[in-house]
């Protein structure tokens, strides 16, 4: 690319491609065919069967990421493209942490996904896990705001997003 | 009517008026080789090597508007043909290749002659279909033909397993295709067409920029108009030549890598570029920073958007059918009295005149050893223009993009994206099968020819006159001047010791051949050759082995940085 090669800005893809088997991978062969980045993918059914919703979040100078809208639109099985953060959007992603709770940690643990909003639901005698959902900061700062050692596991989903008012990714 | 998948193949084939199909039988494709047994509408051409066969349907579909057709079988069959899948795809070439599976049963099992040939070719197709129930075996193979021809062409392949060929269903062959996913944009934008004339009219130093889309969209005539009426200069890559005719005033040559001075000095410096099918490659223009150096405005005709804007900017991008815009352009300038600046196209035309009076393609052939060169430029002459050419990949590819003057589209077929050593004769094969009656040559090297020589046997067994013209310099020509140029002399296993007796060999297959070593000798043995209507001829020219091709932009430099002669070394 002969321009804005330094500036690599985040941004959130969401497409409509038929749900056949062998899309995710067109999909995920073409990130890493053309060298470009995938922070994270998600794809699940949509309300019509036949079509799957994915979200990818990438990263890259303007001209990249305009080639990789283009080469998407260039799959056969993509009905469309959009580029979420072009506009007004809503991002969440869903966190499970399975965290030791033992002792004063117990007490510690339950407040502290309290302040987050978040919700335990799964409990022993030395665990909880806790579910959280947000966008990916507020699930970074949880994680940074508790006790690294106390952390067992974490699974985070990749963030799906959708825009706000009136625009709508639809057939 | 029920019958079987293997039969559903063959009736959807011959739906699609399918005349040749390239291939090799094996286990998952007996029963659909069965069917192809019992009817003659399809007419099957044995190959000797998959990557052959997907070679030859691709000369077929280059040398015509149809979509070449190949059939393989599973395993090594399908991993065989991927070279050739990938050479028509970086070319995009409209194939359809049909690969046979382990039963549905086995897939996943790791059975005998099991691949994920559908995994392994995705990144090389245009799109591909794995087939899980017989009654898609029809739809599939309509929409894959579709596929491959509609929009930017490109090979397709279909996956069927075997056990799906011996199922039943009912045959009804679709007559129309639907997918919500996949429209491509024929017209281009009306307003976008306006400004692109607006630009072209107020140039004072325009420049056409053709490339494989206006053969490929069936355009030349339309362009050829087009600049013949603007009086612009026009240039061709690799894969556009015989897109403008080589033999016009207005032609100044191939551009790129081993373009002509003119060309590229005409690219460089051209205030307004239109550029028609082309997606300033990595060959054509050198490095892109250079190539932005110079302020120009570029047009950019293409149907697929991801090729505008990729490599260069691109100030009015038309996206479609070039055959289509470039039609509309043409209405559009019949249709007002206004014509480009007469005075500033003078001025760019004595330019133009003083770069081509450089002659970047002269040589000398003395009278001891003969010049690649000569040879192409003799051939030319011998088939007054009119042959189909295929070439191999090297320096020989180079000399005959150079030296042989095409005047007409789909003459010249080479592996330009991918430069697949081995495609030359192969595509020979497709390309005389789909003109029976004409010329056709192979330009090819002693490394090349090699690498698909057994097709030899296919060519005695359908009696394919092919001529091939093998400029044999007993070197790996091309890795050869690199190392002289850039690698202090060190030819690092680019000589081929041991080389075969090319003569005696093709004879052996059963052809004629001959071998010549003298410059007087060229004409008459080029002569003799095609004289012999119905008689493969091998002829075996042993050429300087220290010849390089000029002009040479070196990989990564600007375009106007040309060696144009080993005195420029």
């Amino acid at each position: 690319m002969v321009s804005k090669q330094d500036i690599h800005m985040r941004h959130v893809i969401s497409l409509l491609i038929e749900n056949e088997s062998g899309a995710l991978s067109r999909v995920s062969g073409l990130f890493s065919a053309r060298g470009y980045n995938i922070e994270s993918l998600t794809v699940a059914p949509t309300e019509d069967a036949s079509l799957s919703r994915m979200t990818i979040v990438t990263s890259g100078s303007d001209d990249i990421v305009e080639q990789i809208t283009k080469q998407l639109n260039k799959l056969v099985e993509v009905v469309k493209v959009v580029d979420l953060s072009e506009s007004a959007h809503i991002e969440r992603e869903l966190m499970l942490v399975k965290v030791r709770a033992t002792g004063k940690d117990r007490e510690e643990m339950k407040r502290m996904a309290d302040i987050f909003r978040g919700r335990i639901i799964d409990v022993t005698d030395t665990s909880y896990v806790i579910e959280l959902t947000g966008t990916q900061a507020k699930l970074d700062s949880f994680v940074g705001a508790i006790d690294a050692d106390l952390i067992l596991e974490t699974v985070r989903s990749g963030i799906c997003g959708v825009g706000r008012g009136d625009r709508v990714l639809k057939v | 009517m029920v019958i079987t998948g293997a039969e559903i193949v063959i009736r959807s084939l011959q739906e699609e008026k399918v005349d040749y199909l390239f291939g090799y039988p094996g286990g998952a494709v007996l029963y659909i080789y069965d069917e192809l047994f019992k009817q003659d509408k399809v007419r099957h051409v044995l190959v000797r090597h998959e990557q052959a066969a997907i070679h030859a349907a691709d000369g077929y579909a280059r040398s015509t508007e149809k979509v070449g057709v190949a059939l393989v079988t599973s395993g090594p069959g399908a991993t065989n043909a991927v070279t050739g899948i990938a050479t028509a795809y970086c070319d995009s070439i409209p194939m359809v290749i049909i690969s046979g599976q382990v039963p549905s049963s086995a897939i996943g099992q790791d059975a005998f002659q099991e691949v994920d040939t559908v995994g392994i070719t995705r990144p090389c197709v245009k799109h591909n279909f794995l087939v899980r129930d017989v009654r898609d075996i029809a739809p599939t193979i309509k929409k894959a033909f579709y596929l491959a021809k509609s929009g930017r062409p490109g090979p397709v392949l279909v996956d069927i397993p075997k056990d799906i060929t011996a199922q039943k269903c009912e045959f009804e062959y679709p007559q129309t295709v639907a997918m919500r996913s996949y429209s491509p944009v024929v017209k281009g934008h009306h307003g976008q067409i306006k400004k692109a004339l607006q630009l072209l009219l107020e140039a004072k130093r325009p420049m056409v920029y053709a490339g494989g889309g206006v053969v490929l969209g069936d355009a030349a005539d339309k362009l050829t108009a087009l600049v013949r009426k603007l009086g612009f200069p026009c240039t061709n890559t690799l894969m556009g030549l015989g897109g403008y005719p080589a033999t016009d005033r207005q032609f100044v040559g191939m551009l790129g890598m081993h373009g002509n001075y003119e060309a590229n000095m005409g690219m460089h410096y051209c205030d307004v570029l239109l550029a028609v099918g082309a997606r300033f490659d990595d060959r054509v223009i050198g490095s892109p920073a250079h190539f932005a150096s110079e302020p120009r405005k570029i047009i950019h005709i293409d149907i697929d958007p991801s090729s505008i804007s990729k490599r260069v900017k691109v100030d009015v991008p038309i996206v479609g059918d070039v055959g289509e815009i470039l039609g509309e352009l043409l209405a559009l300038l019949d249709g007002t009295t206004e014509r480009p600046d007469q005075e500033g196209l003078g001025d760019w035309w004595k330019q133009i005149e003083e770069w081509r009076r450089r002659d970047c393609l002269k040589f000398n052939q003395g009278t001891d050893v003969i010049k690649p060169q000569f040879v192409v430029q003799k051939l030319w002459e011998v088939t007054g223009g009119d042959a189909f050419v295929t070439s191999d990949v090297g320096q020989h590819q180079m000399w005959a993009a150079q030296y042989y003057k095409f005047d007409k589209p789909r003459r010249w077929v080479n592996s330009g994206g991918l430069g697949t050593m081995g495609f030359g004769l192969p595509a020979a094969m497709g390309v005389q099968l789909a003109h029976p009656g004409s010329s056709v040559a192979c330009i090819t090297g002693e490394g090349s020819v090699q690498m698909n020589i057994q097709e030899l046997s296919t060519c005695k067994q359908f009696r394919l006159p092919i001529k091939v013209i093998l400029l044999n310099n007993g070197y790996l020509g091309m890795v050869r001047q690199w190392q002289e140029l850039f690698h202090g002399n060190r030819y690092s296993e680019s000589y081929m010791d041991a080389l075969p007796d090319f003569a005696k060999l093709a004879e052996a297959y059963g052809h004629v051949a001959l071998r010549v070593q003298k410059p007087g000798d060229v004409e008459d043995a080029l002569r003799e050759a095609f004289k012999r209507k119905n008689d493969l001829v091998f002829l075996d020219f042993q050429v300087d082995p220290t010849e390089n091709v000029y002009p040479m932009v070196q990989g990564g430099k600007g375009l106007t940085d040309m060696i144009l002669s080993a005195e420029d070394l």
